[in-house]
Formats: structure tokens, sequence, C-alpha cells
């Protein structure tokens, strides 16, 4: 998979999350999702993409989440 | 699990719940009991039951031609008169009701004369051509005229009769010859009260009287073809052209229909291996004696000449194909999926199953995926229509199904339908909602377009609200924020079912004025008072229940609308007794079934994650073999990462990505850059022209197994006929295919029946543990869950509590999709299905239900058409950012300026050539319902119709002169 098509999907995921009050909760609840419906390989992937290029076009809630929950 | 072995019944044809006795009235539901006596018999029955009935049930059987029990008793043949002592006259059995005490006799003298006279009168009329007739043998004017003793007919033929009318062949699977019709209008209240069509009248009066079918025949009226008509009709006037063929059937079997999630029960009538026709079985728990044209007539395409037997393999898709025997074909399959993993890692193969498959294919093509090839990257065509569903429900309630059962709509006051066309997605549980809507239930429907429901004979949408394609949520919000700032939320309901927490943080973000009708009016294209005025009615007007399809799944929101749709429902109280729920219309006959059975790639059978340490060892032991406890990929995954060369070989079960799944180029670039495609199918679909290797498949009338419907009941699915893709073999059911594919694999399954593969089902899955094919001949169906305290299965779910245990709101923000419209592409295209054609098009193309509908058109607004110059019937190009198709413009008031509409039933329409990849951000179902495109009049077609056209012919030539090589 691209890795703008994985930006794409997470950012789409964070934005669902978004409207929640406690944000703390949403960044975990954004992470758990990662972990329980994307293959490894794609986690493997953004986790990366994070690293490498500071999460360009990913939303902050998105790299909080990633960086903080994303298991590997 | 049962002890005893599953068997065969010795008698395939009736099972013990399977009671097709005719009691000429409906049944009557009724506290109150009578009891009377009939030619001296005492008889208890519930108050308002017909004396007919109540006759029938004491085993007397009276005459009766206008009456059956599937129909609302007439009173017209009065063959059915009785004398009840101490009344006057000789009244009609099948319109008079019990009552306490009565003393009825069915069987004197003067009845005798009076039935002989009406039966010559009718006779009279009638030719006596009962030895060449269709029917005979099955005729009930036939079995009157023996019964009641008729010897003459005093009224000569030479008077003026109906004998020389004409016939009307029109419908293509059945016939009226009005020269035998008896007006007994049987047909007439069919068509009005099991079908809701009411394309039957009978027109003059007295001798003139007669059926007449709208204007000129059948084909022209409104007639849709379910076929209630031919089954009401108790001679030979309305029977199918099967019969007058064949003859009639000597045995039949019941099974369960292979196209939607109605999934209707039917007597398949054969005579020896050949289907001479199908008829409803009027013990189907959904159906209750209903079909629609798609099960009751098109089962040819199970002969059709394009299905092929024959396994064979190819080195290149670009090589023509080369027959082999099925021993070479799984063998070549094996190597290549062990070459290829050995090069490119376990996790480059995976399996699509499909919705068309029985639950014991969905299971063993599972398996096989997790435990041999050792990996999660099983997924199923579920994930482009409803996942949404699945991970909508589970989150708020707890479980990743319907909460009703179909009858249940008998007992709403308000039916909210939401992006699902059930008069021609669920046919014949769209008959149902209507009855009950001519019983007066209020009708709310959300749609961008107008579908049939919005206004039909006797039935008109309360509230139409017609949406702009992609707004659901939008429209979801807008109601949620009438309920909770008009204090119509049930807070003791939801006090007592669910998280009050979530409840709060819902009510709290639903109040904002940006959720309010006003604010997202004009948003909507829905006038903010029709707005508010249905969310009272919905929240006020009694038992409310939401039906939705898959124009509420296949957004880029799909998820989130699932979970509004599971919020108003809390909200509302209407969720956990009969009358209400959440009822997703599920479009294939097993897309329940297929996610129950795990072939998701995060989930193991019965919904348990793949990380839960529980599950998966019960199943690493039940299957011993190591699991990966890492979710695999989706079908979009797996087809994206194909074309970065990461996955390269897939067991494609049943289904046809290539046609079915969004942005056709890209799947299909997907499959040109793997190395071994397998391809299990009855034809050579879309994707088996991109196929390595291709196994045939055996038609659901060649199998036993079971299918789950869109009310979570299992329905047993019955081998009526040896399975044909054995090209000098022995065929093989699909289950077969699968498990010696794992054999050769080197994990041979050791199954010998279905019934096997659903033993271990039940004894791994907690919801199906009462689960067996002894059950389900003793029950005839049986709604999961089904374990030792629901052994009959749960109709209704969650009624006391959730499965989740409290029920959980979620917040629901409208976040309008990417798929925006622009100067270049300045309209919307959504797209659907109609009656006649289902799903991919590969069964009905192949049946007379061409007929209905030839070749895909698009519907576009009169407005649009003229801006473009274009009239009806032109030939239009659609662009949309991912590409460019050419269909036949059929203008048309029900979709409204700026949307376009069309069908996908057709594969060189190429509708999903201009879908794009968009999709739910939750599961990756396909944002189908909405695409931006221009439009403009055309002479030609598109680039992509021509390469397709090329390609395919080239493959199907393939295909061909197989006898030849091999
Ligand atoms: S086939 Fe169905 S719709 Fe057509 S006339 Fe008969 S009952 Fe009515
Ligand atoms: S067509 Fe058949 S059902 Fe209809 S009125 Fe005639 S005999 Fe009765
Ligand atoms: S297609 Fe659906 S409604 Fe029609 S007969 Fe089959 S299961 Fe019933
Ligand atoms: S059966 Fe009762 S009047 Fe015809």
């Amino acid at each position: 998979m691209t890795n703008q098509q994985l930006v794409t999907m997470a950012n789409q995921i964070g934005a669902f999350f978004k409207s929640y009050p406690d944000q703390t909760q949403a960044n975990k609840d954004i992470g758990m999702h990662l972990n329980r419906y994307w293959a490894l390989a794609m986690r493997q992937q953004i986790v990366q993409y994070v690293k490498d290029s500071a999460g360009a076009g990913l939303e902050l809630n998105v790299i909080d989440a990633i960086k903080g929950h994303v298991k590997l | 699990m049962d002890d005893i072995k599953y068997t065969v019944p010795s008698d395939r044809s009736r099972t013990s719940f399977d009671d097709q006795t005719d009691y000429g009235t409906p049944a009557v539901q009724s506290n109150k009991l009578i009891t009377l006596s009939i030619d001296g018999r005492n008889v208890t029955v519930p108050d308002g039951t017909s004396i007919m009935r109540a006759s029938i049930i004491a085993g007397i059987t009276v005459p009766k031609l206008c009456a059956t029990d599937s129909l609302e008793p007439f009173g017209s043949c009065r063959l059915c008169v009785v004398e009840i002592e101490g009344r006057r006259g000789y009244p009609a059995s099948c319109t008079t009701p019990v009552a306490e005490g009565l003393k009825v006799h069915t069987q004197t003298s003067k009845l005798a004369d009076i039935r002989r006279g009406t039966m010559e009168l009718y006779i009279s009329d009638h030719p006596l051509d009962c030895l060449t007739c269709a029917t005979n043998g099955d005729c009930e004017l036939q079995d009157m005229a023996g019964a009641v003793g008729l010897r003459e007919v005093r009224y000569g033929y030479e008077g003026e009769n109906h004998l020389k009318a004409e016939k009307d062949e029109s419908n293509p699977y059945f016939t009226f010859d009005p020269s035998k019709c008896i007006v007994c209008s049987r047909c007439v209240r069919a068509c009005e009260e099991m079908q809701g069509t009411f394309a039957l009248t009978i027109s003059g009066r007295g001798f003139e009287s007669k059926v007449a079918s709208g204007i000129e025949n059948f084909m022209d009226s409104e007639c849709v073809s379910c076929g209630a008509c031919v089954q009401a009709c108790p001679t030979a006037t309305l029977i199918e052209k099967t019969v007058i063929d064949a003859g009639l059937p000597e045995h039949s079997v019941t099974t369960t229909c292979a196209y939607c999630g109605v999934g209707c029960s039917f007597n398949a009538e054969m005579k020896g291996e050949e289907v001479i026709r199908m008829t409803p079985n009027k013990n189907g728990g959904a159906n209750h004696g209903h079909s629609c044209v798609k099960g009751r007539f098109a089962w040819g395409y199970a002969t059709h000449q394009d299905r092929i037997t024959t396994p064979m393999i190819r080195k290149s898709i670009h090589d023509a194909w080369q027959v082999v025997g099925w021993d070479e074909a799984i063998n070549y399959a094996a190597i290549e999926i062990k070459r290829i993993q050995a090069k490119y890692g376990k996790d480059a193969a995976g399996g699509i199953t499909s919705s068309r498959c029985t639950n014991e294919e969905v299971y063993v093509t599972q398996k096989l995926v997790r435990a041999v090839f050792g990996t999660n990257n099983v997924d199923t065509c579920a994930r482009v229509c409803h996942s949404p569903t699945g991970y909508g429900l589970k989150q708020t309630i707890g479980e990743s199904a319907g909460t009703q059962t179909f009858d249940s709509v008998m007992q709403s006051d308000v039916i909210m339908i939401i992006g699902a066309n059930p008069t021609d997605g669920h046919p014949v549980f769209a008959s149902q909602m209507k009855r009950r809507l001519r019983e007066g239930a209020k009708l709310i429907i959300a749609d961008p377009r107008a579908i049939d429901l919005v206004s039909s004979p006797h039935v008109q949408a309360d509230y139409h609200l017609k949406l702009r394609p992609g707004t659901n949520v939008a429209l979801i919000s807008a109601l949620a924020h009438v309920l909770v700032t008009e204090g119509l939320v049930k807070e003791d309901y939801v006090k007592e079912r669910c998280e009050w927490d979530s409840f709060l943080v819902w009510r709290d973000f639903v109040a904002q004025p940006k959720n309010s009708p006003e604010a997202l009016s004009s948003e909507l294209g829905v006038p903010a008072e029709e707005l508010r005025a249905a969310a009272r009615l919905f929240a006020t007007g009694g038992n409310a229940a939401i039906y939705y399809g898959l124009g509420v799944t296949e957004h880029s929101q799909g998820s989130t609308m699932v979970m509004g749709i599971a919020n108003l429902a809390m909200a509302t109280g209407n969720v956990g007794r009969e009358g209400v729920g959440i009822n997703p219309l599920r479009g294939q006959n097993n897309v329940q079934g297929s996610c129950d059975m795990g072939s998701m790639p995060h989930e193991f059978p019965g919904y348990r994650h793949v990380s839960d340490n529980d599950a998966r060892a019960e199943f690493e032991s039940a299957w011993g073999r190591p699991l990966s406890a890492e979710p695999g990929l989706r079908i979009p995954n797996m087809l994206s990462l194909a074309t970065e060369g990461g996955f390269k070989a897939l067991y494609c079960v049943g289904e046809d990505i290539a046609q079915s799944d969004p942005d056709t180029q890209h799947v299909t670039h997907a499959l040109e850059s793997m190395e071994c495609v397998i391809v299990q199918d009855l034809f050579l679909n879309e994707t088996a022209m991109y196929a390595h290797v291709f196994f045939p498949g055996a038609s659901f009338l060649e199998k036993s197994g079971t299918f789950t419907n869109a009310e979570r009941r299992i329905s047993p699915v019955r081998r009526v006929m040896t399975p044909k893709n054995g090209n000098g073999e022995a065929g093989m059911e699909d289950w077969e295919i699968t498990a010696k594919l794992s054999t050769a694999l080197g994990y041979p399954m050791h199954y010998t029946h279905a019934a096997d593969i659903l033993d271990e089902i039940a004894a791994l899955t907690p919801s199906f543990k009462g689960v067996s094919f002894k059950k389900l001949d003793e029950l005839g169906s049986v709604q999961w869950p089904c374990d030792d305290e629901n052994p009959a299965g749960t109709p209704t779910m969650h009624i006391d509590e959730f499965v989740r245990g409290k029920g959980k709101f979620f917040i629901t923000e409208y976040i309008p999709t990417t798929e925006k419209v622009t100067k270049k592409y300045p309209l919307i295209l959504t797209t659907g299905r109609i009656l006649s054609q289902y799903n991919v098009g590969a069964q009905t193309r192949r049946t007379e239900n061409t007929s209905w509908h030839a070749e895909d058109t698009v519907e576009i607004h009169p407005h649009d058409a003229e801006e473009r110059g274009v009239v009806d019937g032109d030939w239009i190009g659609i662009t949309s950012r991912a590409g460019e198709t050419v269909l036949r413009a059929k203008l048309s008031e029900r979709v409204q300026p700026g949307v376009i509409y069309t069908t996908f039933h057709h594969p060189e329409s190429g509708a999903n050539v201009i879908t794009t990849d968009n999709s739910d951000w939750a599961t990756n179902c396909p944002e189908f319902k909405v695409t931006a495109v221009q439009v403009t009049k055309v002479t030609q077609l598109s680039d992509w119709q021509k390469n397709y056209q090329e390609f395919s012919d080239e493959q199907i030539s393939f295909a061909e002169n197989l006898e030849s090589a091999s």
C-alpha cells in the first residue's frame, strides 16, 4: 500500500474520534482500532512513515495515537 | 453437539415440521378457544377461525375452490357450503367463523346436491381435456369434480363459452390460459394480499367476468412475476411453462433460495435429477409461501451452456486454458501456493470467500487460509457491502447482526427505511412490509431516489427525506438533535440498559446547534420542518423499526451511520422486543452467514478477534495448527499490495471481485500482478479471466449446506442432483474441492458430508452450539443464537439486556466525503439494484430474467439531461476521477437534479470503472454510493469498454473448444 493510502485511511479514523471530549482516551481508541484491524505490515509501514517524515499529512491526533498506542 | 450422526433422511421429500396441508383459510391468533362439533367430532380452535379450517384440523375435508390458506376467504365458489344446526340456509364454511357449541354438518344429501350443481356449472364452461392438460393430477377443479361425484354435465358446449379464449404467453416463465379459468379470483387476491402489486383484476361481471392483467398482457402490466398467482391458481389457467413442457414433478425436496438475504424456503420439485419447478414452501420461516421472480423462476443458470464443468489450468493469463483432471488441477494449485509462499513469504497468499457460499464452504475456506496458508489474509465480499454493519453493531449493541425476525414488522407502527430498496433488493420481505403498511403502519423513507415504496398501490410514504447522497450522518444527527432537544428520549430505558456516560457524551454532542435540522437542512437538501416531523413520528408513533441497506453502509462514513442508527434506536427504546429494532437488509443470501463463519481477516468464526488468546487457543487445539494473532489483509489491502508486488497468490471462492469491487482498473491490474489466481465458480466470471487455475463449482442444487439470512435464520440447502462439475470424474461439492486442496497442501480435512462441518462449527462457536442438520430437519430452520438456553433459536435479540451488556452510544460527527462535486465533475453518481437481476448478474443474466433488464441504464433527471442535450435512450459517457464508461440514458424524475443512478448487473457496463477507491473509515467498505462524475453525450463506447470487449472475447475463446484441448 502506498504511504498516501495509509495516511488517508489513518486520518479518516482519526476524524471519527476527533469530536470526543476526552482526547487522551480518543487517542488510545485510534491506536486500538489500528491494532485490531490493520495487518501488521500496514502498521509497520505507518509507524516507519511517522518516523521518516515526521508524519507529514497526518493529523496531529493521529500522529500521537500512532506514536503512543500502535503495537508492533 | 448431537451424538446421533447425521444421515440424509430416508424420505428426502418431507420432514416432520413440514405440513403441506391446505387448511383453506389462514391461521388466526387468539387466546380465546372455541369448541364446536363438526360431523360429530369435537374440535377446539382459536376464536375467529373459519369453520372450514376447523374442519380440516379435525381431519374432515370440505370441498373448496376459491379458498386457500394463504389468502383471506372470499366466499365465491359456494362449494364449501355446510349446514349448521339451528341456523338457516347453507353458509360457506370458509367465510363463517366458528362459535361455541355449534353443530356443523359437512356432508348431507342437500349439500351434495348444491355442490354437484355448482360443479356442473363450472365444468360446463371448462374444456374437458383433462387427460392432456398440464396439471392433470394436480388440479383442484378435477379433484372437486371427483369429490362431489359429478357424473354428467347437462348444459351442452354449443352455447356461448370461453373455450376459445386466447392464451397469454408473454411471461417467459408461466402461461395464462383463460379458457381454463373458473374466475375464483385466487390469483387476484394473491397478487394483492401476498405480493402487494395489485396487477390483476377481475373485469366485467357475470359471464363476461375474466381475469385481466393491465392493458395487454402480463409482460406489459405491473406484474413482477413473483409467481404468487400461479401458486394460488387451482386450475391449469396459470401454470409454469416448465410443467407444460416436462409434466408434473414426482418428488420434492425442501431447500433454500440462493439469491438474496431474505432466504426463502423452496420445494425443489423434481423429476429424477431434473428440476421441474421451484415452489415457495408455505412453512418457510422467512417467506411463508411467498417468492420472487429470482428464486421462483430464475434457476435455469444451473444448467446453462456457459457453465464450466471442467477443471482448467494455464501458466499465463494470455494462454488458452488447458483442461485437466481434478487431481492435476488441485496439485498444480497446491504446488503454486507452496512455491509462492516459499519465495515471497506466508503473507503473500490469501483467500476470498463469497456471500454466495454456504456456511460450510466459508468455514473450510477460512480454515484453509488460517491453518494451512498460515495467515489471516482471508476476507469476504461482505467487505464491499455490509462490513460497516458488522463493525457498527458490534460496537454499539454487541452483536454483528440484525436484532429482529422478519415477522416482527407485523408489530411495527412506524417503519423507517434508510438507503434500502426492499421491493427490488428483498422482494419477499417487502411484500410483508407492504402488508403491514396497508394495515396502517407509518412510513419514513430516507433515500436520494424515489424508490417504489415511496408511492405504490395502497402504500404512501408519510415522509420521503430526499437527502443528497453522502449526507447520511448529517441526517441521523439532525434526527437525534430533535429527540434530545424536544425531550423525546426514553431516559428510563437508556438509564436501565445503556452506558449512561456514553449517552451523556452523545446527548451533549447532538444537542449542539450545528446538528440541528435547521443548520443541516441545506447540506441535506431536506427542509428542517420535515426532519423534525419525521423525528417526532419516529419517537412517538409506537413501535418504531429501522430497516437499512447498502445506501447506509457503502459510504466513507458507513460505520458511523450504522452506529448513528443504533444510537437512535437505543435512545427511543426501540430494541429488545417485537416490532422494533435495527434491521440491516443483507444483499446476498449468505452475507450474514459468511461473516458469522469467520471470513473477516480479524475474526474467527463467531466474531472473536484473532488476538483473543482464549479463542485462538481453542481453534489451535481443534485444528492442530498454530494460528496467527495478527489481523490479516482486507480485500482492498490485498489488491494494493498485489500491485506493489507483495501479494502473489489468491484463492477466490464464488466471488467476482473484478466486477463487484470498486475501481475495476485497479482490481484487474492487481490481479494481473499475481502469479497464481485460483477461481472457483460456476462460470468463467470476470475474475476468472485473470486466473491461472479454474475449479468448476457446484450450484446450490448440487450441494448440501446451510445459508444464514438477514434475520440470522440458518436454513438448509439440500442437494437435489449430482454435482455437474466432474467432466467424466465424480463431481464435487465446493467444500470438497477446498478440502482436497487442503489435503494437497499437507493438511487433510476429514469430512464426509457438510453436516460434519456444521458439527465442527457448532462445537467451536458458542452462538451455533445447538445447530445441526438434524435440528434443521426437525425445525425447518433456526435463528442463532441457538444454544442450551435457546435450543430452538432466538428470533428477537437483546430482550433483557444487550449482548454487549450495556448499549453504548457513539458520537457521529458528520464529515463530508472527499468525493466532492466540482466544476469538472458536477454530478453525483449513485448505484443500486433491480428486482430481476442479482448482484453481478452472473446467474440472472443467464436466465429469462433478461426479459426485464437486458442492459444497465443510467437514470438522469430531465433537467440535467436537457442541459447536456441528452434525450431518452442516448448513449452517454460518464467520467469520474477513476475512469470512464458509456451507458444508455433513461430520463427519470426518480432521481433529483444533480444525481444520476445506475445498476451494475452487466460487466460490460463497467459501472465500477468509474467508482473510486474511497472507503469507509473503519472497514474499508467502498464508497459505491457517491462518485462525482460528468456526463456527456457520446456516439461510441469508452476506451475501457472497447478494451474490455476485446479482452473478454479473447478470454472466452481461451475457454472454448475445450474438448479438443483435452
Ligand atoms: S406473478 Fe405476482 S405480480 Fe404478477 S400477476 Fe401474479 S401475483 Fe401479481
Ligand atoms: S386464473 Fe386461476 S386463480 Fe385466477 S381466477 Fe382463474 S382459475 Fe382462479
Ligand atoms: S431472491 Fe430473495 S426474495 Fe426472491 S425468492 Fe430468493 S430469497 Fe426469496
Ligand atoms: S371455498 Fe368457500 S366459497 Fe369457495
